[in-house]
């Protein structure tokens, strides 16, 4: 990745509308053939990301380069990349052939070859015979897949996704999650996808950016943004977890609210509030003085406030003096569950706490 | 569909600029031309409404205070408000009263008609709907003219109204000249315009809300006078103002069924101009007619009315 | 949304017998004047038995055909030039935003709220003034006529086809226009080849929409023509005025078809492709 030259390069892009910062002087490099992710919450800037790499925005601020070629003034007729709309926006006066041809026939292939092409395109979707329907002929699934032709048959040089699942019911919303996956993987392009289901980004992408209020906040694989969330917001959004407020003493500790230290390192300066997260799952819960040695260090006591069953999993609110915890176990036997009021203690390794620092 | 020849685009600038980093003076520049192309787009018809429409709405306000000369000209001098203090004379007062009444009267027996049928418009299924929506829709745009001419060969001596009233044995029918004809030809004209909005309100109410009223165990009625009538005002609102206005201002019925006796304000007005050539008096009634079409607007506007 | 209320079956028999005598109302006296149009027999309302004599006279009538020709020329006319100022100023409000656009838009809606009469009046006041100022300043001689009706025609057609082109546009997405420009379409062919078609319902049901209007005028153009640019509904309307006469009825009939025909064709255009965008 070092020395290819990136597919997209975002060098301090800022977008305004008025007055709102819409997308706020973000850097973020996209290597070819790679599966990246915009992942956020609405109204997050990823989609006016998408948009200024499309060139549906200029940016007010900042380097836009595709494939080492700066496009921040080109409009979207004059860049290599092909976008699959929110809503498929297929042409509904169109038919389906026509509608994947028209890119080709735009930039000015001759009908016979641009037909012919587009064919192709339409078998490769796995829409043969639908191409004669008008596209409200077609399922949401059929439209998507016209949507993913008519943007692939000219061959981009990225392909932008905005939202393209959303509209689909879950089992097809999966469905096509593994069929783009092996559709990107056999054309070796780099597909560019704004989501704000996480699951979605965590399981297709090999990156992902998070980005929050127009700022890119992290930018990792999905175990990066998991395991070790550079902030309290990606923390939190991803997945779900307990942050607990506490102060750097030294390298080694930390200090809780109500004054009990935890052995946990750090590489912040002493003094620093942090928010140490821990994953529901990575909890231990037991009856007090049965914590192993080895996780003393690392332990609370607290009570069980609620105890639900899911099947698969218990879940614990375990309430620790001034904080809640959620504790979600594997499936034990009935008589090894916790009753609410059973006062507990809590444990985890020392490597699956992670500690952020905003 | 087939797009034909892909034509080469006679709108794009000639060459393109160089492809450079995007700047906050590019930005603006580009939402410029963006504007620009909108102004563009308006200009043809904004110019033309301008010359056509805008200053001419102007020059009946200017007339409305010129004075009338020996000759039956308008001489531009001499301003005054003679023009609106001759709407105050007795005649003038009447008519305009006379005008106002048979408005109002119009509007009130449009309503009356018109809602009952919204109503059942508005609760048929989709298809059913549609179809009575177009029956409605084409005594809405065809000729009017024609239309008032009808009820002058149903009105007139002998015709067949008076033929069915007499075989009924309830005489001959002599309606036509007089102001229950120009009040049944209003209707007839305007009917759509009521029927229309109304249609909209009924057909946009939440239906769960009368349910609900029912439920609580209000009747019918007072169902439909604590919860439906109210929330179809708007669309009472709008068709009132679209039945009212151009029957206050109206011209060609009167002429038709009214015979020109017992003049309206749109008679009137006309008669400023091309019989008695007081221009300034012809302005000024205008300027009064366009004055009461306004206000209607911005009370239309005012309840959220957005049907035609 | 839940189903209506059931009502009691009292209302709902006046409901449905109300609205049959609405439509009775609609169209009785439209049937019996194509009916009394076929009388052989002078008087207007009365049947005589069937006769063609009164098409045959409408055709034969200089004046009328004189007058027919006018309202023809002057509907084509305006119609051509208010369709496309209409579809432009649709576009302009709804795609873009400019400066002084909300007075546009107001100045947009005032034609069409404006009474006929009041209408009326403005154009007669403005062409004997413009026409003054056209031979003053210019040295252009010019009386009323032709031009001013068709200009006048225009004034109050333009407002309608861009409320319908842009009721068109405004239940197409945006999206539309961009998926095309993604797909290397320049501005122009993106309008070409998706936005035209897609409008194109909106566009001639607007223009059969200002036909209908134009064939209609009766007050304005009386205010604004001139000798030898009387249409046919002003010159109908004389007639009434003088009286009736078998010979208007197969007029009347005539304008009556011309203008159902256009509002069916309108509507029917309007509602062709409704489904969509999809």
């Amino acid at each position: 990745m070092a020395d290819a030259v990136a597919a997209v390069e975002i060098r301090g892009v800022t977008k305004r509308f008025d007055e709102v910062v819409a997308v706020d002087d973000v850097d973020l490099t996209i290597a070819d053939g790679e599966f990246f992710a915009m992942l956020g919450p609405s109204g997050c800037g990823k989609t006016t990301t998408l948009r200024m790499i499309a060139g549906l925005e200029f940016p007010t601020q900042g380097s836009l380069r595709i494939f080492g070629e700066e496009v921040g003034t080109l409009p979207p007729n004059k860049r290599p990349v092909n976008t699959v709309f929110q809503n498929y926006a297929l042409f509904p006066h169109m038919t389906v052939l026509d509608n994947v041809s028209f890119g080709l026939r735009m930039s000015g292939v001759n009908k016979t070859e641009a037909r012919q092409r587009a064919g192709e395109m339409i078998e490769l979707v796995q829409l043969d015979g639908m191409a004669a329907r008008k596209p409200n002929q077609l399922s949401g699934g059929q439209q998507q897949r016209v949507a993913l032709a008519r943007a692939l048959v000219n061959k981009p040089k990225v392909l932008l996704l905005d939202e393209p699942l959303g509209a689909l019911d879950l089992k097809l919303r999966q469905e096509m999650q593994t069929e783009l996956k092996s559709l990107q993987r056999e054309l070796g392009v780099s597909f560019v996808f704004v989501t704000h289901d996480q699951e979605e980004a965590l399981t297709m992408s090999d990156r992902i950016a998070v980005m929050d209020q127009g700022k890119l906040l992290q930018v990792g694989s999905a175990e990066d943004l998991y395991a070790r969330p550079a902030s309290r917001f990606v923390a939190d959004f991803i997945g779900q977890t307990n942050l607990i407020e506490a102060t750097v003493a030294d390298n080694n500790t930390i200090v809780l609210q109500n004054g009990q230290r935890l052995r946990a390192p750090s590489p912040h300066a002493a003094g620093t509030a942090v928010a140490m997260s821990l994953r529901p799952e990575t909890i231990q819960v037991g009856a007090r003085g049965s914590v192993p040695a080895v996780h003393e260090a690392t332990s609370l006591e607290g009570v069980i406030s609620s105890a639900s069953y899911l099947g698969h999993s218990m879940v614990y609110e375990v309430s620790i003096d001034w904080i809640d915890l959620e504790v979600r176990t594997p499936m034990v036997l009935s008589e090894e569950r916790f009753a609410p009021g059973s006062e507990v203690a809590v444990w985890w390794d020392r490597r699956s706490d992670w500690l952020v620092a905003e | 569909m087939s797009h034909g020849a892909i034509v080469r685009p006679p709108m794009e600038p000639p060459t393109d600029p160089e492809p450079a980093e995007a700047t906050p003076e590019f930005e603006a520049a580009n939402k410029r031309l963006d504007r620009r192309r909108g102004l563009l787009l308006a200009l043809p018809s904004w110019a033309f409404l301008t010359l056509f429409f805008a200053v001419p709405l102007l020059i009946v306000v200017v007339y409305s205070f010129a004075t009338r000369n020996r000759f039956g000209g308008t001489d531009l001098s001499g301003w005054n408000i003679e023009g609106y203090r001759e709407l105050g004379q007795e005649f003038v007062r009447n008519l305009v009263l006379r005008s106002l009444w048979l408005a109002i009267i119009t509007t009130v027996i449009c309503l009356v008609v018109a809602y009952p049928f919204a109503y059942f418009l508005a609760t048929r299924s989709p298809a059913v709907r549609n179809l009575m929506l177009v029956f409605v829709m084409i005594p809405f745009w065809s000729n009017f003219l024609v239309r008032n001419y009808a009820w002058r060969v149903l009105l007139g001596n002998d015709g067949p109204v008076s033929q069915a009233t007499e075989a009924a044995g309830l005489g001959e029918t002599t309606i036509l000249f007089t102001q229950s004809a120009v009040v049944l030809g209003l209707v007839y004209g305007f009917l759509p315009f009521m029927i229309l909005p109304l249609y909209a309100a009924i057909e946009r109410m939440d239906w769960s809300l009368v349910e609900a009223s029912r439920d609580l165990g209000a009747t019918g009625w007072q169902t439909f006078r604590q919860v439906s009538f109210p929330l179809s005002l708007p669309g009472v609102i709008a068709g009132s103002i679209l039945v009212f206005v151009p029957s206050f201002g109206a011209y060609v019925t009167p002429q038709i069924l009214g015979g020109g006796k017992d003049p309206m304000l749109g008679t009137y007005i006309v008669a400023q101009f091309l019989e008695a050539r007081n221009w300034p008096e012809g302005a000024a009634a205008s300027t009064v007619l366009m004055a009461v079409m306004l206000g209607a607007t911005l009370v239309y506007f005012r309840t959220g009315g957005r049907t035609l | 949304m839940s189903r209506p209320a059931q009502l009691r079956r009292g209302p709902k028999w006046l409901l449905g017998a109300n609205a049959t005598l609405v439509y009775l109302f609609f169209y009785a006296p439209i049937a019996l004047l194509v009916l009394y149009s076929f009388s052989d027999d002078n008087l207007v309302g009365r049947w005589g038995g069937f006769t063609l004599d009164w098409y045959r006279a409408f055709g034969q009538n200089d004046e009328v055909q004189g007058a027919l020709s006018v309202s023809i020329r002057v509907a084509i006319l305006s119609t051509l030039i208010s369709v496309v100022l209409g579809t432009m100023a649709a576009l302009s409000l709804e795609r873009y935003r400019f400066r002084g656009s909300r007075i546009f838009d107001a100045l947009l809606y005032l034609p069409i709220i404006v009474p006929d009469v009041t209408m009326a009046v403005m154009m007669l006041l403005f062409f004997t003034q413009f026409l003054n100022v056209l031979d003053a300043v210019f040295g252009i001689q010019m009386t009323k006529g032709f031009t001013t009706v068709t200009l006048s025609h225009i004034a109050f057609s333009i407002s309608f086809v861009s409320i319908v082109v842009r009721a068109r546009l405004a239940g197409m997405s945006a999206d539309l226009e961009e998926a095309a420009q993604d797909l290397y379409a320049s501005r122009w062919q993106a309008f070409r080849f998706v936005t035209l078609p897609l409008i194109t319902p909106g566009v001639v049901g607007g223009a059969l929409l200002a036909l209908t209007l134009s064939l209609d005028d009766v007050v304005i153009t009386q205010f604004v023509s001139g000798p030898g640019s009387t249409t046919l509904p002003v010159y109908v309307f004389g007639l009434i005025r003088r009286g009736v006469s078998p010979l208007i009825n197969a007029v009347s009939v005539i304008m009556l078809a011309i203008s159902i025909v256009l509002v069916v064709a309108s509507l029917v255009v309007q509602r062709a492709r409704g489904g969509e965008p999809a």
